[in-house]
This record gives structure tokens, sequence and C-alpha cells, in this order.
């Protein structure tokens, strides 16, 4: 039965026991976002350059993944990693899977971001690229990449976000990630409200300084905004 | 030096997917130190031709020559022609991400690996030239449609190109920032760069030409010296396009 409860009654000795538990977790969730978060948009990066290039078959393989990864929960995704790979002789660790997982989600979410940073570069302005001389790889490393990645900021950072909310299902890897270390936790002791407001706070902690950062971020890329905006 | 055949084509002929002809059969040269105007009626072609010499577009029949030696459609290897064939744009199309002068030496640097500090320091000479010195670290947001011409003309005369390309580059700004463009091509003029120019400035057409080609339906239709051209056009059709700008310039 779930009943209401006065704060005051938490149990504050369980909350300062515990708390080593929840950073260890912590930790764990951030190194394996950041891993995450790094080989996604090293991912979107190559996809979204494919993309652009238009290199024939490989474009319909990335075409398919982005599909594929954008209409599968990761949940699903982690499922076949974890206990379908096995099946053919495949076996990952937990963390394997939870990157590997975390990566196939967050790869397609880049791709579309910078790839929407990509197409606002207009085609005049590469071509003026070109008449100085430049090469293909060239004008995508100077002048498309740069510009693409400073309009695609605010989703880059939104899609951050995302995988790092994502990370909660990693416990069905049996990773011990906060979500892991929070069913334990109430399933040992019973401690439900305390273990759940200390996983709360965790992500918490964890999203509060990221997304302030973005948004500073964002309202400076704004101010600073090239482009037709702001011309004397 | 004596001057020489620079760029020529023959029977160059282009069609876009939705637009037949749009280039049809021109045949052109230009020798160094020649400055040659296009004038013709919107959607002739001149944009078009410029881009063929530049290798933006392919082309469907014809040669192009550089040099004396043929331009083959090989796109792979435009970026040695377009080194040799500077071009300014109308709408200027400064990298936005970079500062005036990371947008002027970043060509000459990557593309002609040339030292920074000598690329820099060229790149301060030809700013002070055209009165942009103190602008060297503003950014292309912060400059005025006529500074940033100034600038976009700067970045392809650093690459010490063969010859310059001019799309209508005064077409997008206010009159009052269209002399201060032009005074830099008339200097460059004079000092012996060889040019095309696509232009509506009649006025500068004029003063700057050695040799007006009056383009209409992607065909050479008249081809003259600058004063000729412009007090007693031959053809019919020249005589109308001049005739509708005398107009329109009296309505402004
Ligand atoms: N990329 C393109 N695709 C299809 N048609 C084009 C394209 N560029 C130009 N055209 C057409 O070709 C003709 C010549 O265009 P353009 O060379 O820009 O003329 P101009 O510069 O003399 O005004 C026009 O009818 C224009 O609509
Ligand atoms: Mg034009």
């Amino acid at each position: 039965m779930r009943k209401v409860r006065d704060f005051s009654l938490m149990d504050l000795e369980f909350i300062l026991e515990f708390s080593p538990m929840y950073l260890e977790a912590a930790m764990l969730t951030i190194r394996i976002a950041l891993i995450g978060i790094v080989a996604s948009f090293i991912t979107g990066l190559f996809c979204s350059i494919v993309k652009y290039l238009k290199i024939p078959v490989l474009v319909q393989f990335i075409n398919l993944y982005i599909e594929l990864s954008r209409n599968t929960p990761l949940l699903i995704q982690l499922f076949f990693l974890y206990f379908g790979l096995p099946k053919i002789g495949i076996l990952l660790s937990s963390e394997s899977c939870a990157i590997i997982g975390l990566t196939f989600l967050g790869g397609s979410y880049m791709a579309e971001a910078l790839r929407t940073g990509i197409d606002q570069v207009t085609k005049i302005q590469t071509e003026s690229a070109f008449s100085l001389g430049m090469k293909k790889s060239q004008v995508i490393r100077y002048i498309i990449l740069p510009q693409a990645f400073t309009t695609s900021i605010p989703a880059l950072c939104a899609n951050m976000i995302f995988l790092i909310k994502e990370t909660s299902v990693f416990s069905v890897v049996a990773l011990a990630d906060l979500m892991y270390v929070a069913k334990d936790l109430i399933g040992i002791y019973y401690k439900t409200d305390e273990a759940l407001l200390m996983l709360v706070l965790s992500y918490l902690l964890l999203l509060l300084p990221i997304s302030v950062i973005c948004s500073m971020v964002e309202r400076r890329m704004r101010y600073a905004g090239f482009g037709n905006t702001g011309t004397v | 030096m004596e001057n020489h055949l620079i760029l020529e084509t023959q029977e160059l002929s282009k069609s876009y997917e939705n637009q037949k002809n749009v280039l049809n059969g021109i045949n052109f040269s230009i020798q160094t130190g020649e400055v040659v105007v296009i004038v013709g009626p919107s959607g002739c072609g001149k944009s078009t031709f410029l881009r063929c010499l530049n290798m933006l577009e392919p082309i469907d029949a014809g040669v192009i020559r550089l040099d004396g030696k043929e331009i083959h459609q090989d796109f792979k290897k435009a970026h040695l022609i377009r080194e040799k064939v500077g071009m300014v744009f109308q709408s200027y199309e400064l990298f936005p991400h970079r500062t005036v002068l990371d947008n002027i030496i970043l060509a000459p640097i990557k593309v002609q690996k040339r030292k920074k500090e000598d690329v820099t320091k060229e790149a301060v000479a030809l700013l002070t030239r055209v009165g942009l010195f103190e602008k060297k670290s503003a950014y292309p947001r912060q400059l005025s449609g006529g500074q940033k011409q100034r600038v976009a003309i700067v970045r392809a005369l650093i690459m010490h190109p063969e010859i310059l390309l001019l799309d209508e580059i005064t077409a997008a700004l206010d009159p009052e920032m269209v002399r201060e463009v032009l005074q830099v091509v008339l200097q460059l003029a004079k000092e012996g760069m060889t040019m095309i120019i696509v232009t509506h400035e009649m006025g500068f057409a004029k003063a700057v030409a050695d040799r007006v080609l009056f383009l209409d339906q992607g065909q050479v239709v008249e081809e003259a010296a600058p004063f000729e051209f412009f007090t007693y056009p031959k053809s019919e059709r020249a005589k109308q396009f001049l005739n509708t700008f005398h107009y329109e310039a009296i309505e402004i």
C-alpha cells in the first residue's frame, strides 16, 4: 500500500549511510554517459558527413541505422545487446552494453542535429570557399563544420541531456548505476521514500549544472550569432 | 611582360535541367591586363558564364582554355583551376565564424601552404589599401555591406589569381556604399589586374572596361569598346537594353 508520509519522517541516518553508494553509482553513470555522448557525437559527425557527401551505399546504410536507432526504445536495444547477442555467441559486459546502447541511440540524434546545422550553410557560402581553391575536405573542415556545429549547439545540448536521462534504464543490463542502487536499497531495506529521494536528487545534481551550462552557451551563441543577424 | 591570351572559350554551351541553352555557343577571349565588362538583361546567363569559368558549373559543350590549356570537366581537380581564377559574389559570402583577417589568410595558408607570417603581413597591407586596417579583428557581422565586399575582394586578391571574376558585386549594396567598392575595382584595373566584371552600374562599366560584351539569351550579341557600345549600340536588343536602363535610372 502506498501511503502519504511526512518528509520529516525520512530516515536521515539511512540517507547518510548510503550516500556513498549513490555517489559511486553516480560516478559510474557519469562515466558511461560521458563516453556514450562523445561516441555518439563522433558517430553523428561521421553520419552527417557521409550524408553531406552523399557517398553511395554508405548513405543507405546510415539512413537505415538512423531509422532503426530513432524508432526503437533504448530498453529494447539494451535487451538485444545483453540477452540477444549471447545467443549468437557474443558476450558483452554490462558496461559495454550500456555504452554501445547509448551510442547506438545517441549517434542518430547527434547526426540529425549536425545535419540541420550543415543544411543551414548555404550553397553559395561553400562555393565561395571552393572558389578560393579549397578542396572539398577543406571546405567541410574549415567552413561547413564550424558553422554547422555552432548552429547545432542548442540541439546538441538537448541531446546530451536526453542521453543522460536515458542512462536510467541501464539497470536492465545489471549495471550498478543510480537506478540499480535505488532498486537494490528498496528491495533490501524497504526504505522506498529515502531511496527514491536520493535517486531524484542524484539525477537533479547531475543534470542541473549541465542544463545551466547549456543555456549559458546557447545565450552566448545567440548573442554572438553570426550570419545575417545583427549586421551593422 | 607582354600581354597574352589568358582565358578563352569556344562554343561554350550550358543548359540546366529545366532551362535549356542558358549559354548558347559563347566565343570569348581575354588578354592579361584586360578588363572585360559583361552586361545584359537579368537571366541572360551572365552569372552562369562566370560560374562555368570557375568550374562551379559543368558545361555541356565547347571548350574553356586557361593559359592555353583546356580546362577539362574533371571536378576532382577543379581546385587547381579555382586557385588561379578568383571570384567575388554579389552576397559577399565572408565566412561568418572567422574574423576579417582569418577570412583572408585561410586559403593562402591551407591551399597554397604559405607561411602564416607572410600571409598576415600581406593581408594587413591589402586591408590598409582598401581602408579597412582597423577592421582586421572584426567579425563579418560587424561590417557594413561595402566593407564586407571590400574584404571579399581582398580575400580573392591575396591568392594572386591570374584572373578575377566579379559577379554584380555592388548589386546588394546601398547606393552610398557602391562607390567605395567600385573605387577599389577601378584601382585594381589601373594596376593591370585581369578581370571579367558583370555589373549593372553603367557609369562604372564605361570607366573600367577595355571592352564590353553584351549578352542576351545566352549569346554574345555585341562586343565593342565601351564608348562605342554605350554611344552607338549596333543591335536592336542592345539599344533596347540600354534604353530600359536610362528609364530605370531616371525612375530612381
Ligand atoms: N542552378 C540553376 N538551376 C536551374 N536554372 C538556373 C540555375 N541558375 C540559373 N538558372 C537559370 O538560367 C538562366 C540564367 O541565369 P543567370 O546566369 O543567373 O543569369 P544572370 O546572371 O544573367 O541574371 C536563368 O533563366 C535562370 O533562371
Ligand atoms: Mg546574375
